[in-house]
């Protein structure tokens, strides 16, 4: 059950000769559910984009499942959930729609969708609440229910690592339970998660640990820190943006 | 309707149900990937086929199938790279394709009236070799249209989260190009150049008002596009317009109509119905 899932060594990405992750390494092993922590413009998000590919990375090396990322082509092992639902140009689309797309990997371009198809599409919306609402366009959901569709459309591929950027922000309190719930059955039967994090919430009891980047380099990496100063307080209301010259606390030390 | 016994009238026909049907079923993707306006783009490129074709003898239809192919892959490479200048180099393909086929169809021995029939459409000309270049094309891209249906949609709806699911992005990127272009150059002879996107994409628009999922805004948008083929068609051939023209003018005044209708109709239901408070999400912070 230890085998490496992930494994970043020395990684570097830059944006336009703009380094924006200077060196990093990173293990995450089967089983294990690693939030990556840091403020806005850390490098959090990029380095899980690096993980998966959609950046390149200048130096170092990524490797997925014990193959290097450039020649990893077992994709249905993975499960990506984006930050938020592109607008698109306006065409409508179900719940159930957007969520069979995470079907793609495992059928293929070319085989339609049959039976196994289905089923995981449903137990997938079962999973985070929204069988009730499968046949409803998703532009007409709540942010906290699209993101819900997002998670549901990589369950549905039956993954068995999950990489999620920021999962909860801007997500309405019911939203973030019934994620967290939906987190909880995945890791219990054995999945691995990486996620990426603004503040955790009630998805802290399921982290396993905690990798704070900080200026593109890794500044812990262990037990979930406890939050400093008014994060602290519990009916904290996360709403504030953070920023580089924020004062004193945990991501600048 | 005495007029449709004549054969030319059939094939006119024929050919402009072909194109109803099936510039729909790509458009619904070009609409959802915000390219609504690529026909015109890919359009203008064929012009300058047209042009090379007329110039050196040869059909006038393939060499501009083969020139809109390229210009629709270069459209496609500038988009993938997602260059702020992306869209000054496709003004310049635009405009470069359609001053290219003006120029070239001047140089050959063509009329203006040639020119004419590409520009706008000349379905009475349609040949009996034409309309079988119209079918065979036009069955290729419905059913790859909706064949790939499930992979197509993922990769319009959302391309990162394709290209993480092992989708082969790039090759489903160029066939769209390329179904782009040769569609564009099979209605060319239905309703022109100028007026391509307009049955691409006027059936997406319409149908999208009323429909809920993807499924059937695409299914929706090929009837309507059949019925504006067909009754445009029909409306020239009584009333002696031209035939592209009345085919696009019928496609706008049903998203007119629906428009309107789709309106009075929210407006009614919710005077009718008594208005059931929406269940709010439970509040997050307490307000003291």
């Amino acid at each position: 059950m230890t085998s490496p899932v992930i494994t970043v060594e020395h990684g570097v990405v830059g944006y336009d000769g703009r380094p924006v992750l200077r060196d990093i390494s990173l293990t995450v092993t089967a089983g294990e559910v690693v939030a990556i922590l840091g403020a806005n413009g850390s490098g959090k998000s990029t380095l899980i984009r690096a993980v998966l590919g959609l950046v390149p990375i200048s130096a170092g090396s990524v490797t997925l499942f014990d193959r290097p990322l450039r020649r990893f082509r077992q994709w249905a092992r993975i499960g990506y959930v984006p930050q938020r639902l592109g607008a698109g140009g306006g065409v409508p689309a179900t719940v159930r729609e957007v969520v069979a797309s995470g079907r793609l990997a495992r059928r293929g371009v070319l085989r339609p969708p049959g039976r196994a198809d289905r089923s995981a599409v449903d137990a997938a919306l079962r999973a985070v609440g929204l069988a009730d609402r499968a046949g409803d366009p998703v532009s007409t959901l709540s942010g906290g229910q699209q993101q819900r569709t997002l998670i549901a459309r990589a369950l549905a591929g039956q993954p068995e690592l999950l990489v999620l950027d920021e999962p909860t922000a801007g997500v309405d309190a019911a939203s973030q339970e019934a994620f967290a719930g939906a987190l909880r059955d995945f890791v219990a039967e054995g999945g691995t998660v990486l996620l990426v994090a603004h503040e955790l919430g009630p998805l802290r009891p399921v982290i396993s640990r905690a990798v704070v980047v900080h200026e593109g380099r890794i500044a812990h990496d262990g037990a979930v820190p406890d939050p400093a100063g008014h994060h602290a307080e519990p009916d904290h209301d996360h709403v504030h943006p953070h920023c580089y010259d924020e004062p004193a606390g945990l991501w600048s030390n | 309707m005495e007029l449709f016994q004549y054969p030319y009238m059939q094939r006119a026909l024929i050919g402009a149900l072909v194109i109803g049907l099936a510039a729909p079923a790509l458009g619904i993707y070009l609409v959802q990937r915000r390219l609504a306006l690529i026909g015109d783009g890919v359009g203008h490129v064929a012009l300058t086929g047209v042009g090379a074709g007329l110039l050196l003898n040869r059909s006038p239809v393939l060499v501009a199938v083969i020139a809109a192919t390229i210009g629709a892959i270069a459209i496609e490479i500038v988009r993938a790279r997602g260059r702020t200048s992306g869209d000054l180099a496709l003004a310049l393909l635009f405009y470069g394709g359609i001053a290219g086929g003006v120029l070239l169809v001047g140089l050959s021995d063509a009329t203006s009236a040639n020119l004419n029939a590409y520009l706008f459409g000349s379905l009475t000309t349609i040949s009996p070799a034409d309309l079988t270049t119209i079918g065979v094309l036009g069955a290729a891209i419905l059913v790859t249209m909706i064949a790939l249906r499930p992979a197509l949609f993922a990769v319009s709806h959302d391309e990162e989260y394709a290209r993480v699911s092992g989708l082969p992005v790039r090759t489903l990127n160029l066939l769209i190009a390329v179904a782009t272009a040769v569609t564009v150059t099979i209605a060319m002879r239905a309703v022109g150049v100028l007026l391509i996107s307009a049955l691409m994409v006027v059936p997406v628009a319409t149908a999208q008002q009323v429909t809920r999922g993807f499924r059937s805004t695409m299914a929706a948008a090929m009837a309507l596009g059949l019925f504006a083929a067909g009754s445009g068609v029909w409306v020239a051939a009584t009333a002696d317009t031209a035939p592209g023209a009345s085919v696009v003018l019928v496609a706008i005044a049903s998203f007119l109509v629906v428009a309107v209708a789709g309106a009075v109709w929210r407006v009614v239901r919710r005077r009718t119905t008594p208005t059931a408070a929406p269940t709010p999400e439970p509040h997050e912070v307490v307000l003291s």
